[in-house]
């Protein structure tokens, strides 16, 4: 028994559930019935419901990101400013909801945001015009934007509790006001948090079905739609697997261009 | 005499309860390198703070160059400091770190360019420009450190430890490439540190605080020589405190033997503390001396012999290049200029400095 040995069962995990999948969703993705080579599923992608619900997903993603950015970053800088005792509990109730299931925690807001729901209720009690929201995109990024927030936070939080005042202090010395020393030194230093979370927000954001179907009402189709439905009611597997393979080419070469802003590799400014 | 150039004016500063400075005055004039010098917890580095401006006294003036700073944060005072850990900036480049204060007062490329040369050349470290932190040992990035801060013309430059984290032959060569950067620059140093060879190595002035007030401000020779106080006494250098009775002027009764030395003006017959230097006890086998005893403690230090001597009912630090072995019966002399004579604490604070310390 070598030391080797204790990699097996990882070896054998990723080779049953990743590496074979993956093979599989090439192979029928890249085929056709009679299994000769096509790219034909791929081209699938260039019809116009296809390609609007790709571009769609990328567009509910990025406003969802930014969103979760904007409301997760100043969350982050406060919670490194509170003092340790109280910082823990704040952000245990952030990470909270983490730990109910999504599924369940998205219908809920379904029955909130819906024409009759707790929303529409409460603006009807102030006297306030009821609004349609549900089964629109602004649902959808609602309930991306409730779902991932914490990815966002967590990663930006724990990279700036690692910046030390010494910095801020070596800023401010050196003749730069609040906003130079955020914008020179905070913000440029918490990069490897920020590219993390949108990481984590952005991916989940571009493949998910599941707030679209729950939010969207089956009225708006993004691409993780699209090819649940192939795999399901559509039954075309070659199909689901060659527009599967087009997001990920599309979520790669999206990190690619997030890896540049990553200042372990190289500088940012 | 070089004007006067900081001016502490009762400082006093509180945390919560805690008092960290009590009414501390202290002048610090052009070009000179004044040393903040104690144990942690003596309110040194807090000065130095409230100097560069990151925390404000709870009460009393500071005064830079004839202006009252108190009130002004850190970025508008024309002054730098070199932090203990050198708080450099990780995402930056060296030449970029360098830059950063010119960046932000807006000055020019070039103005940038040949400033960085300079002061990559004045701190040894040529080339470096596009060298990452990471890759840059604790003595360069402290070097980068100093240079990023002398960069914008400071009037002064504060340091915080600097040489702290670096281990002891560096942190030696530092010392002198300092005291040469200083020469070279021409500006006022503050410098913090609890090291005490590093006090008299450098200073022009050294400053010996503990319990947040000065116990002595003076010339390293004055610190070192007459301490004022048995605390100065102890924590600069090693020392033999002894109770003494001053017979009278230049004549001290300690463990019941008279020593002749020279201090003058205490009185007669008053009880006081009595300080010899290890290095100013002689030992001899076969002279005579003002106390006989027995060697108890031998241990090699390098440069020296440290032994301990019992003599008179009293242990004696000796230092000594001569070697006498555990158990030799030996005599004590010292001559007059040699023993320092000190008060007595008098007042209940100085009691508990002391006490403390």
């Amino acid at each position: 028994m070598g030391r080797k040995s204790f990699a097996l069962p990882y070896i054998i995990w990723m080779v049953g559930f990743t590496v074979i999948p993956l093979a599989m969703i090439v192979f029928y993705g890249l085929t056709d019935r009679t299994g000769a080579f096509t790219l034909s599923n791929v081209a699938q992608i260039m019809t116009a419901e296809h390609a609007q619900a790709l571009w769609l997903s990328v567009g509910l993603s990025v406003v969802s990101t930014l969103i979760c950015l904007l409301l997760a970053y100043p969350l982050a800088m406060i919670l490194k400013g509170i003092s340790h005792s109280q910082n823990s509990l704040v952000v245990f109730i952030f990470i909270l909801p983490m730990w109910m299931n999504s599924l369940l925690r998205t219908m809920a807001w379904q029955t909130i945001l819906s024409n009759q729901g707790v929303l529409n209720a409460v603006l009807g009690f102030f006297g306030l015009p009821a609004v349609r929201i549900i089964n629109t995109a602004g649902a959808i990024v609602f309930g991306m934007v409730y779902d991932f927030l914490p990815f966002m936070v967590l990663p930006i939080y724990n990279v700036l509790i690692k910046i030390g005042q010494d910095k801020v202090d070596a800023a401010r010395d050196l003749g730069a006001n609040g906003m130079q020393t955020f914008f020179r030194v905070i913000f440029p230093m918490s990069m490897p948090g920020v590219v993390s979370g949108i990481t984590m927000v952005f991916v989940p954001s571009m493949t998910t079905f599941v707030i679209s179907n729950l939010l969207g009402g089956g009225k708006v189709l993004l691409i993780g739609n699209v090819i649940e439905q192939a795999f399901t009611s559509g039954s075309n597997w070659r199909l689901g697997s060659g527009l599967s393979l087009v997001l990920m080419v599309f979520i790669f070469i999206s990190m690619a261009v997030l890896a540049k802003y990553d200042p372990e590799g190289s500088n940012v400014i | 005499m070089e004007r006067t150039l900081i001016d502490l004016r009762d400082i006093s500063k509180k945390f919560g309860d805690t008092v960290v400075l009590d009414e501390l005055n202290l002048t610090v004039r052009e070009n000179e390198f004044v040393t903040l010098l104690g144990p942690s917890g003596c309110g040194k580095t807090t000065t130095l703070r409230i100097i560069g401006g990151f925390v404000q006294p709870t009460t009393g003036q500071v005064i830079f160059d004839g202006k009252d700073i108190t009130k002004l944060p850190p970025n508008k005072r024309a002054l730098n400091t070199v932090f203990q850990k050198y708080a450099l900036f990780t995402h930056m480049n060296i030449a970029e770190n360098i830059a950063f204060g010119l960046t932000i007062k807006g000055k020019s490329k070039d103005y940038i360019q040949d400033k960085i040369r300079y002061a990559l050349k004045l701190v040894n470290l040529d080339g470096y420009e596009s060298r990452s932190v990471d890759s840059l040992s604790g003595g360069q990035q402290q070097r980068v450190a100093i240079a990023r801060a002398i960069v914008n013309e400071p009037k002064v430059l504060l340091l915080d430890e600097p040489l702290g984290a670096l281990d002891l032959k560096l942190r030696q060569d530092m010392q002198y490439e300092l005291i040469r950067m200083k020469k070279e620059l021409g500006i006022t140093f503050i410098y913090v540190t609890h090291d005490q060879e590093e006090a008299l190595t450098m200073s022009d002035t050294i400053v010996v605080m503990n319990q947040g007030y000065i116990q002595q401000m003076g010339t390293p020779e004055q610190i070192y020589n007459e301490p004022e106080n048995a605390f100065v006494a102890d924590f600069i250098g090693e020392s033999n405190i002894v109770d003494g009775i001053m017979l009278e002027d230049r004549l001290v009764e300690i463990l019941g033997v008279k020593f002749p030395c020279v201090d003058e003006g205490f009185g007669t017959n008053r009880p006081v503390d009595v300080v010899i230097r290890p290095e100013d006890i002689r030992l001899s086998e076969t002279e005579p001396g003002l106390l006989e005893g027995e060697v108890s403690h031998l241990i090699f230090k390098g440069v020296h012999y440290e032994m301990e001597v019992m003599a008179g009912g009293h242990e004696w630090l000796v230092h000594s290049t001569k070697c006498f072995p555990v158990g030799t019966k030996v005599s004590l002399n010292v001559k007059p200029f040699d023993i320092q004579i000190m008060n007595k604490p008098e007042s209940e604070d100085e009691m508990a400095v002391e006490v403390d310390g």
